[in-house]
């Protein structure tokens, strides 16, 4: 059967796409950022895992205000990079997987939970950086993805606590797929930053950091974190937290942290990252890679 | 770390609230509908062809769509608030920032009271707190209740 052997949360500002693609990934600037992720690229290759269920949203690429679905799941072959008006990221395309998707979203519509279906799209920033972060500049992703998104942008987004419901039915219907595969899911967007108005620029610290407190072991008092909070806490679209509570919720009832990173700024936005196990006997440090790599890392 | 039912919320206070956060205008369906083809048009940008007819005659192309005069003034000033107060969303007018060319911070340090350096300035300090811009009722009520001290 299919498992959800980890979680990863990350920001995914399309400038990190920028200094990836143009080698500025290791300068002043972004070479404190991208050192965050060393750790989390040597655990992936270790991990080898094969598909990521990519929890993200986009920004006006793939849907424009003709139709705004609340949860999509992509259940196409492959999807190109969006040309986000300077061109499309010269990243490899995004592989899927509709046989779990198919068998996602079949599972998760029975659970109620009534899925948006895309078998064609262009996939933004909010997808490919979170990969080149992870995964560096490889040829091609070595890995499948099934892309999740969430509405975001237009209010309201989805709940906080709907958002973690989800996540409890995807782990559900991944592990309900006969094939066996290391299954990865990823919670994007974030942290703290509002783009928009006089209050731009807005960053929380503090409460960025109980955010990231609030993933690890048994609480689930993240998920009934109201909109509002969101909004006054970490700017308008910090609101993209409740994203890393879909891949909270799959995990099941209790994480441990195996890595963990913050970073203020990147352009405007608070930089937050973190790899999680799920923690509930599933026994999943199958490689032992949650220790040899810290070691490779360092 | 605030937390509640989200079974108990109640549309109006939610909505109410949205309108309660300093300097921001969260984009509720009532600002989507305002500003559908204002953001539907900025979408348009995101086509090679639709830029460079855009550049060549921004008027003529603005002209092509049903936006109000006030919303084309908002686009042709590059006024950035003036487009969120008519329905614009950060995202579709983004489609506008490549166009120009200009960094996304740069745009968005535009809809500040500072000019781009010193907004990369604040990034770089940490960001804009946010004691003091969380709600407007309770800077009112704190501004009400300082006054009352000074008499």
């Amino acid at each position: 059967m299919a498992r959800i052997t980890a979680g990863v949360a990350s920001s995914h500002v399309p400038l990190l796409g920028v200094a990836s693609d143009f080698n500025k990934d290791r300068d002043d600037y972004f070479g404190p950022i991208f050192a965050g992720y060393d750790w989390t690229r040597a655990w992936e290759k270790a991990e080898k895992p094969d598909v990521i269920i990519l929890v993200y949203n986009d920004h006006a690429s793939a849907f424009d205000m003709k139709i705004i679905p609340t949860f999509a799941i992509g259940c196409g072959e492959r999807y190109k990079s969006a040309d986000e008006g300077w061109g499309p990221r010269a990243v490899p395309d995004v592989e899927g997987h509709p046989d779990l998707a198919w068998h996602m979203a079949q599972s998760l519509i029975l659970d109620e939970f009534d899925m948006t279906i895309i078998n064609e799209m262009d996939v933004d920033h909010g997808l490919t950086v979170p990969l080149s972060m992870m995964f560096g500049k490889p040829d091609a992703w070595p890995c499948k993805v099934v892309p999740l998104a969430v509405n975001v942008v237009t209010y309201p987004p989805p709940s906080g606590n709907r958002c973690w419901a989800l996540g409890e039915a995807v782990r559900k219907a991944v592990e309900s797929f006969p094939e066996d595969l290391n299954v990865q899911i990823w919670g994007t967007g974030g942290m703290s930053h509002q783009l928009q108005g006089p209050r731009a620029g807005l960053i929380n610290k503090e409460w960025d950091n109980m955010f990231l407190d609030g993933l690890i072991g048994e609480s689930d008092h993240l998920r009934r974190i109201p909109h509002i909070e969101y909004l006054r806490e970490t700017g308008s679209e910090g609101i993209e937290m409740v994203m890393w509570l879909v891949m909270r919720g799959a995990l099941g009832k209790k994480t441990r942290a195996l890595h963990r990173h913050y970073h203020v700024p990147c352009s405007n936005t608070a930089i937050g990252h973190m790899v999680l196990r799920p923690d509930n006997g599933e026994g999943l440090d199958m490689t032992g890679s949650d220790t040899v790599n810290a070691i490779a890392a360092e | 770390m605030i937390t509640e039912d989200p079974k108990h919320q109640d549309i109006h206070e939610y909505l109410a609230e949205m309108e309660d956060i300093p300097g921001t205008r969260v984009f509720t369906a009532k600002r989507a509908r305002q500003g559908y083809h204002l953001n539907q048009f900025a979408m348009s940008l995101m086509k090679d062809e639709n830029r460079a007819k855009f550049k060549a005659d921004e008027r003529a192309y603005l002209d092509e769509w049903p936006l109000t005069e006030e919303q084309k003034l908002g686009v042709l000033a590059r006024d950035y608030n003036k487009c969120l107060d008519l329905g614009g969303n950060v995202y579709f007018l983004s489609k506008l920032f490549s166009t120009d060319g200009v960094p996304f911070a740069e745009a968005v340090s535009t809809m500040t009271d500072m000019a781009f350096p010193e907004y990369r300035e604040m990034m770089m300090r940490g960001g804009r707190s946010p004691e003091g811009a969380r709600s407007i009722k309770a800077n009112e009520a704190a501004a009400a209740a300082a006054k009352k001290e000074d008499r």
